[in-house]
């Protein structure tokens, strides 16, 4: 079986579908040169997904090879079969791989700070969704402006405020924008002003 | 972008100014150099000379802060030497109109303005119209009164030599410049400009577009494959952010955002409504209660009804003036107006200008939600240089979020191509895609409002909340949102709908509640065909549209104002570059700007500007804050002594901020040297990403200050030193790159030098890799968008002592 990365991409819905690495005859280029530094002999299964690189508005296609079996990245690469960028990237989306899981030095822990103090605490999520949830309702309840000056309804807080942001996906900038404005937030801002 | 990025491949003459393509968006250069293999020119105009001016064909310099003078200079050049596109300018441009005669421009200041309030009375910029309503003409553009001989009269004070003195550019330079851009108004000619934050940082940042614009109509580049204008935008997904609204001044679609004396959604309908007595205009805007009222559907869902204005009402409004942008936010947190404050995927304290302000305003805060990646100087703001933890009072939460390809969605790229995104791999530890945060959050303070009410409940809990899938956030939900459903069964223009299906395009949105649409501009994007963003079938022949490859918005129109592509006829100016063309009674190629027929059918057409209510192009353009057409002022901070233009300085309408961290200096002895910011292609805007990866901050590691053989010798600076640069704002040390990329500009008798840094560092990351280079950059905005001028301001240049 012979298939052109543009066709096995079609097959596989390019989302998801779990596929040995090797039973496709597909060149795995730069995944397999690192995949043999991982061992490649313990690689039993894994899957290609398309990504948008996250950087500049070029809109560049990377491809994604993803271990199945042990739920890890293991390559980044351009997407040839992409219009825009044809397999080429630049050295930012080269190295998108380091954004990933692996890199040390991601944030993995909610983090909380207290009021004078010198250092983080690690807390859970649901503690912290409740605490912000908590001091966003204080905070609008008490600043809360149902009338301007002029008694006209303006149903508005001055005394909280949002930005960002344009590294989140449509799907989550349009329920962000909802959020704030039922909210009553007027002070909603992001990278697009600077 | 009007275009897309492939579509440069198309252009005969690309400009590339106020922007380093080739550092900044690499990728680009691929179809630049398409251009370059079949014989298309690429000009570079840059205060320092850049990997892209590397590549250019032509290249030459201008002082930061002069692009309309230079510009100016061009609009000069092609009325003088009748270099415009007379079909395309008479027939699609207002340039044939009428202006009344309150119109005036004088030393500097148009007419209606009122030095007070450092604002115009717009209506005094008007247009005369017949007594049926329409702007009144002059095909033959002889009228003093017209647009094209008052553009005629304004650019001819915008000499060679004049502009030379003001920008810097020796004469020779600009008239090459000049020569090889305005060949492109011939028929069969396109040229494209590519620009970026150095034409948006500044305090004519708006008119910089403006002016630019003006050039690709008179040049007839407009709607052209291989034209257009194209802002390079800078992340991922600005274009979407944009569109889907999350800004003080628009709802989704560039709606408006309502005031507070537009008491009913009626009277806020009516006043947001445009209208046109022209036949012949589309007015493609008369749409927008069907747009507006769609979305308030995608808001409150059943909620919304008829009685209750579709919950207007509930969201918030605006005083008349109020402006909520970057700048004032900030300005409002330093003053200790804000308490609570969202810092969600962003890093203001190394993004906004002045950051030392921006810093200092984080310190009053009660508390902070920081949403990103990895830590950075915003998120752990209070214990960064100068700053005590003990004093500081604010609470930070710091939410660890999901990367990229670590969840699934959609983002926009700059040529408004809507591209999904697949889930290759979990987030590490305990981080969560933005999406679930955003809408567990929403659900804990929905549960509150039940528990306890509260203010405005009803706009908390009415807000439709049902996007997640077994307890996840789930983008499909929202993308189907975004694009909008049918509420009821329904027939439109003579097809039929059933409640709950997705709506097939924008087209049969309706202003009855009986549509949602969570952005009208999404609409035809995820229909019952499918996911149209999840399109990968690429299509590189022809002009190479690639219509099925992703989605791109308005109604996968690829690109805009194509029916300005073809002559009267409907027949492609360069029938080698079709966009569209009329064959046998209907459009084929690209998606038309609107169905109707060639104005040669003059019962039946429309003009093909459609969102403008006059139907053209403006070359004339009452709408701006700052004038009909760009005016060359200088910098709030700059190295010369007057305006060579006239007695107005700075830009008459600017917003000047007076508080104790707003310093700012003109021809001060202290700082005399401009300065300007950029980027580097291996660190992504301050680089809160980009720092954390070992192979990119080995390639980048440290803050570095650009500057010219001349300057270095006059400080006494050698390559790879370490210097000091100070502005009246804050300072940064950075190691010096003495190159011939800077070059002293002579203006007159006056030599003037220019240094840049880039703004991707931060003192958290990596160890004495400098800091952020917005610590220089002043507190003021474009009186339009109230972008910072962080592209020309005033600094110094100081070696370090014992700083090797």
């Amino acid at each position: 079986m012979s298939l052109t990365r543009r066709e096995f991409l079609v097959i596989s819905g390019a989302v998801g579908t779990g596929l040995a690495l090797s039973s496709l005859g597909i060149d795995l280029g730069p995944a397999k040169a690192y995949a043999d530094e991982i061992k490649v002999k313990d690689l039993k299964s894994a899957k290609q997904s398309t990504t948008i690189c996250p950087y500049c508005a070029v809109g560049c296609g990377i491809i994604c090879s993803t271990d199945t079996k042990a739920g890890k990245l293991i390559n980044t690469e351009g997407d040839p079969d992409h219009p825009i960028n044809e397999g080429s990237l630049c050295a930012k989306g080269s190295a998108l791989f380091q954004v990933g899981p692996s890199n040390p030095n991601r944030l993995k822990k909610v983090l909380y700070r207290a009021p004078g103090s010198d250092k983080w605490q690690e807390k859970s999520w649901d503690w912290a969704l409740k605490e912000i949830a908590k001091r966003t309702k204080k905070t609008r309840d008490a600043d809360f402006m149902e009338k301007n000056s002029k008694g006209q309804v303006v149903n508005r807080v001055e005394s909280i405020a949002h930005i960002g942001s344009a590294a989140l996906d449509n799907e989550e900038c349009w329920p962000i924008q909802a959020m704030m404005r039922a909210l009553g937030l007027v002070w909603i801002e992001h990278q697009a002003r600077i | 972008m009007t275009n897309h990025w492939i579509d440069l491949k198309n252009s005969d003459c690309i400009l590339i100014m106020g922007s380093n393509a080739a550092a900044n968006h690499p990728i680009s250069m691929k179809w630049v150099t398409r251009a370059k293999e079949k014989g298309g020119k690429v000009i570079s105009v840059d205060p320092r000379f850049t990997q892209t001016s590397a590549v250019a064909d032509f290249y030459t310099a201008l002082r930061s802060g002069t692009d309309i003078a230079f510009l100016g200079g061009m609009i000069n050049y092609i009325l003088e030497n009748e270099k415009f596109f007379k079909d395309y300018v008479t027939n699609y441009t207002n340039a044939t109109f009428l202006v009344t005669d309150k119109y005036k421009f004088d030393d500097g200041l148009f007419a209606g303005y009122d030095p007070e309030k450092r604002a115009y009375d717009k209506s005094l910029w008007a247009f005369q119209k017949d007594e049926k309503g329409i702007p009144k003409r002059d095909p033959e553009m002889k009228d003093p009164l017209c647009v094209m001989q008052i553009l005629k009269k304004h650019y001819s004070r915008y000499t060679p030599e004049k502009v030379s003195e003001i920008t810097g550019t020796p004469v020779e330079d600009l008239k090459k410049v000049y020569e090889m851009y305005s060949a492109t108004g011939q028929k069969d000619k396109v040229g494209t400009i590519m620009y970026a934050m150095g034409w948006t940082q500044h305090t004519v940042g708006v008119q910089n577009i403006r002016t630019m614009s003006i050039i690709q109509l008179l040049l007839g580049n407009v709607g052209m494959a291989g034209g257009g204008v194209n802002a390079l935008r800078g992340e991922s997904n600005v274009q979407g952010s944009t569109d889907q609204a999350i800004l003080f001044h628009i709802w989704p679609g560039y709606l408006k955002m309502p005031l507070a004396s537009q008491a009913t959604l009626e009277e806020y309908l009516k006043q947001s409504t445009p209208t046109s007595a022209d036949p012949l205009s589309a007015n493609w805007w008369q749409n927008y209660p069907k747009y507006a009222v769609s979305m308030l559907k995608a808001f409150f869902g059943d909620k919304a009804t008829a009685e209750n204005g579709f919950g207007y009402n509930w969201l918030p409004k605006l005083d008349v003036g109020q402006n909520c942008s970057w700048l004032n936010l900030f300005d409002a947190m330093y003053d200790g107006k804000i308490k609570g404050f969202f810092a969600w995927g962003q890093n203001p304290a190394c993004s906004g200008a002045n950051s030392n302000k921006v810093r200092h305003a984080l310190a009053k805060l009660d508390w902070l939600v920081n949403v990103n990646l990895f830590e950075n100087e915003t998120g752990s703001f209070w214990k960064g240089p100068g700053m005590d933890p003990k004093k500081i009072k604010t609470e930070v939460f710091m939410l660890p979020c999901a990367a990229s390809f670590e969840k699934e969605g959609s983002i926009t790229n700059s040529g408004r191509w809507a591209q999904w995104r697949y889930k290759a791999v979990n987030p590490p530890g305990d981080a969560k895609p933005d999406g679930d945060i955003l809408y567990e959050l929403m659900v804990k303070i929905k549960d509150l409002y039940k528990k306890e009410g509260g203010k405005n409940p009803e706009a908390i809990l009415n807000l439709k909340w049902d996007y997640d899938t077994k307890g996840h956030f789930d983008p499909h939900k929202v993308a189907k949102e975004l694009n909008g459903y049918f509420l009821k069964d329904v027939e439109v223009a003579g097809q039929k709908f059933k409640k709950g299906e997705l709506v097939p395009s924008f087209a049969f949105l309706q202003a009855d509640g009986s549509t949602s649409s969570g952005n009208w501009l999404h609409c035809s994007s995820y229909t019952e065909k499918g996911n149209m963003m999840a399109r990968r079938k690429s299509d590189q022949s022809g002009i190479g549209l690639n219509p099925e490859w992703a989605w791109c918005w308005p109604v996968n129109r690829r690109i805009l104002y194509n029916r300005a592509s073809v002559d009267l006829e409907g027949k492609p100016w360069d029938a080698d570059r079709a966009v569209i063309k009329w064959v046998d009674g209907k459009w084929v190629g690209d998606v038309p700007d609107g169905p109707w027929p060639p104005m040669s059918d003059k019962e039946k057409t429309k003009y093909p500007f459609i969102m403008r209510p006059d139907g053209v192009a403006q070359i004339f353009g009452s709408g701006l804050n700052d004038g009909p057409l760009p005016e060359h002022y200088e910098p709030l901070e700059c190295p010369v002594p007057k305006n060579l233009m006239s007695s107005q300085f700075i830009n008459p309408t600017i917003k000047v901020f007076k508080g104790e961290m707003d310093k700012h200096f003109t021809c001060d002895p202290r700082f005399p040297i401009v300065g300007t910011t950029y980027r580097v292609t291996e660190h992504w805007q301050t680089g809160l990403m980009t720092r954390w990866q070992p192979w990119l901050v080995e390639a980048e590691p440290q803050l570095f200050v650009e500057m010219s053989k001349e300057l270095a010798k006059m400080r006494g600076i050698e390559n790879g030193e370490k210097v000091k640069v100070s502005s009246a704002r804050g300072d940064v040390e950075a190691v010096a790159i003495v190159t011939t990329r800077f070059r002293p500009f002579k203006l007159g008798q006056l030599t003037v030098h220019q240094v840049g840094l880039p703004w991707c560092f931060g003192w958290i990351q990596p160890k004495d890799g400098g800091d952020s280079a917005n610590l220089l950059t002043p507190t003021v905005g474009d009186p339009n968008t109230m972008i910072p001028e962080s592209k020309a301001f005033m600094v110094n240049v100081e070696k370090i002592k014992g700083g090797a």
